[in-house]
């Protein structure tokens, strides 16, 4: 069934949108992330502009987010302080991730902004994860017990000043770090559309030592308040928030993410690390592709609105 | 005295002669099948139709068959940017661009038979007749021009446009269903502009310039698609936070329905 979205200004098939925000939550539900990674790529697929799917996913993680959240919430598995201090560096981020956002789209190269960061970020973390699963599982296959983290051990981060107590992690910790990274993932979510836990929850894990009991759940808070915080910003100075689109990909996100999450509880944790990794990997090296390929088409147009 | 009545009466008569012949006794009459196209939820392109007729006083001396029409349908005007990718640093980026200033943001050029059979090359582009010799008017540094139809940005916006249904040119898309009646349609695509656009009619007679004339339609959004879109520029707040409120409430909704401890 065709349907015209207001903003986006083009007629789209409502239950390919449907299809492709159900199939996104369930890989979201299954790995715990909130696949905007996933979801801006295929919108731009399918000839949405990344300014109207960047804007309108933001509103789309902000939902399955808080689905998330509250189930967190109430297994008491989210620590209101850690979230408290991430998104005070959060809020900041968004902040600056929109002004550059609408700086880059006058200036043209939001699109190769986009391109490049997905590549370099998703090849990154994808390689990374893909590297460390293989290593778990070759681990695991010899026979040998998982390795233990190491919780007692102190890193530099640990030596900076300004700490606070995080009773519910069980952590003692200064707050520079934790805003630093705040401020990272709020800016790079709003510069390309994503929630950007899969960067957030290995932050937390490898350089915060967050214990992974409130690890999920405080990514999850800090998500849902920088994309909803993108949502609004998004809306108020670009105005390429497309209401219909948003509503059929939050009602197809959360859907799928709960049929996600059944699935991946049937799968161990070093294969599904494994298996994100490739994922990741995958659309950074499809972005990556694109790049570096002579495209067909060397030019491109966009409406820039009548000057008066 | 009767000889010098004569010569009065004959010229008078060529002084009427000589102010009729440019204005021909030829006029257009034309209608559009709807003057008002209204994009809803379930738009996907539309096809409108144009009739008309040539109305001829009297002994008209053309013959019937000698008439040529060129019908162009121009859209809102808009500006637009075209950028250029070139490779650098191993990648394709964005580096050349140009901007076009009020240049119609819907096109759509036709006629009964190929324009340089209608008529001389000078005449086409005095009546701006085709997409080579329509007006996009460019901002090159503080310059406000338009460039020769070979511009690579010039044919590179056309054939962008051309791409997505917005401009188009066809030289066999009128028909002459009677000597003098003509139709012909108009197709508008699914991501149609908003706005008023313009139809004019031009009639040509053995490559001469004869009459024209000019009707008009609008394309608006109704209903809720006018609501979201006037709602998401003029109260962007308002609209943000409703966009807000919506996304809660459905990560709401599915942590009550789907809650399983």
């Amino acid at each position: 069934m065709q349907i015209f979205l207001p903003i986006a200004d083009l007629p789209v098939n409502m239950f390919l949108i449907l299809a492709m925000g159900m199939a996104v939550g369930f890989v979201s539900g299954m790995f715990g992330v909130g696949g905007g990674f996933l979801m801006t790529p295929l919108l731009i697929f399918v000839g949405i502009s990344p300014a109207v799917a960047v804007a309108s996913v933001s509103s789309h993680i902000a939902a399955s987010s808080l689905t998330g959240a509250l189930s967190y919430w109430r297994r008491r598995a989210i620590d209101p302080a850690l979230a408290f201090v991430l998104l005070s560096g959060g809020v900041v981020g968004t902040a600056l991730g929109v002004a550059l956002f609408t700086l880059l789209r006058s200036l043209g190269q939001l699109d190769l902004t986009i391109a490049v960061s997905y590549v370099a970020l998703l090849s990154t973390v994808g390689g990374l994860m893909l590297w460390e699963g293989i290593g778990a599982l070759r681990h695991a296959r010899r026979g040998l017990p998982p390795k233990l983290r190491r919780s007692g051990s102190h890193g530099w981060i640990h030596g900076l000043p300004l700490k606070m107590r995080f009773k519910r992690s069980k952590m003692y910790l200064s707050v520079i770090p934790v805003i630093a990274i705040g401020l990272l993932i709020g800016f790079v979510g709003a510069v390309m559309g994503i929630g950007g836990a899969f960067l957030l929850i290995p932050m937390m894990i490898y350089i915060l030592r967050v214990p992974t009991s409130t690890t999920i759940g405080t990514a999850q808070v800090l998500t849902l308040a920088t994309m909803t915080m993108a949502t609004l910003l998004h809306a108020v100075t670009n105005h390429q928030v497309d209401a219909v689109l948003a509503l059929i990909l939050m009602i197809g996100g959360v859907t799928g993410a709960q049929f996600g999450a059944r699935a991946g509880q049937r799968i161990r944790g070093e294969q599904l690390r494994l298996l994100l990794g490739l994922l990741i990997l995958s659309v950074g090296i499809r972005f990556a592709v694109e790049l570096v390929i002579q495209p067909q088409e060397l030019f491109t147009i966009r409406e820039i609105g009548t000057t008066p | 005295m009767r000889l010098r009545l004569a010569i009065a009466l004959v010229a008078a008569g060529i002084g009427v002669a000589l102010a009729a012949a440019p204005a021909r006794a030829e006029r257009l009459i034309v209608s559009v099948s709807n003057h008002r196209v209204t994009i809803t939820p379930n738009y996907a392109g539309e096809e409108l139709v144009l009739f008309g007729s040539v109305e001829r006083d009297g002994d008209a001396f053309a013959p019937p068959s000698a008439y040529d029409l060129v019908v162009t349908v121009s859209g809102p005007p808009d500006d637009f940017v075209t950028r250029r990718k070139e490779r650098a640093f191993g990648i394709w980026v964005n580096a050349d661009s140009r901007q076009f200033l009020q240049v119609p943001s819907y096109l759509a050029i036709f006629a009964n038979r190929p324009f340089d059979a209608i008529t001389s090359p000078e005449l086409q582009r005095s009546l701006k007749i085709g997409l080579d010799h329509i007006v996009l008017t460019q901002r090159v540094g503080t310059d406000y021009a338009d460039v020769v139809a070979s511009d690579p940005f010039r044919r590179a916006f056309i054939r962008l446009r051309t791409e997505h249904g917005l401009y188009r040119q066809n030289t066999a898309a009128v028909t002459f269903l009677t000597p003098t009646l003509f139709r012909t349609t108009i197709p508008l695509p699914a991501e149609v502009p908003v706005g008023d656009y313009d139809i004019d009619i031009k009639l040509l007679s053995r490559g001469a310039f004869v009459a024209s004339t000019s009707t008009r339609f609008e394309v608006v959004k109704i209903g809720f698609e006018q609501f979201v879109a006037n709602a998401a520029r003029q109260r962007a707040l308002f609209y943000g936070l409703t966009i807000v409120a919506m996304a809660l409430t459905t990560g709401w909704l599915a942590s009550v329905v789907f809650r399983r401890d």
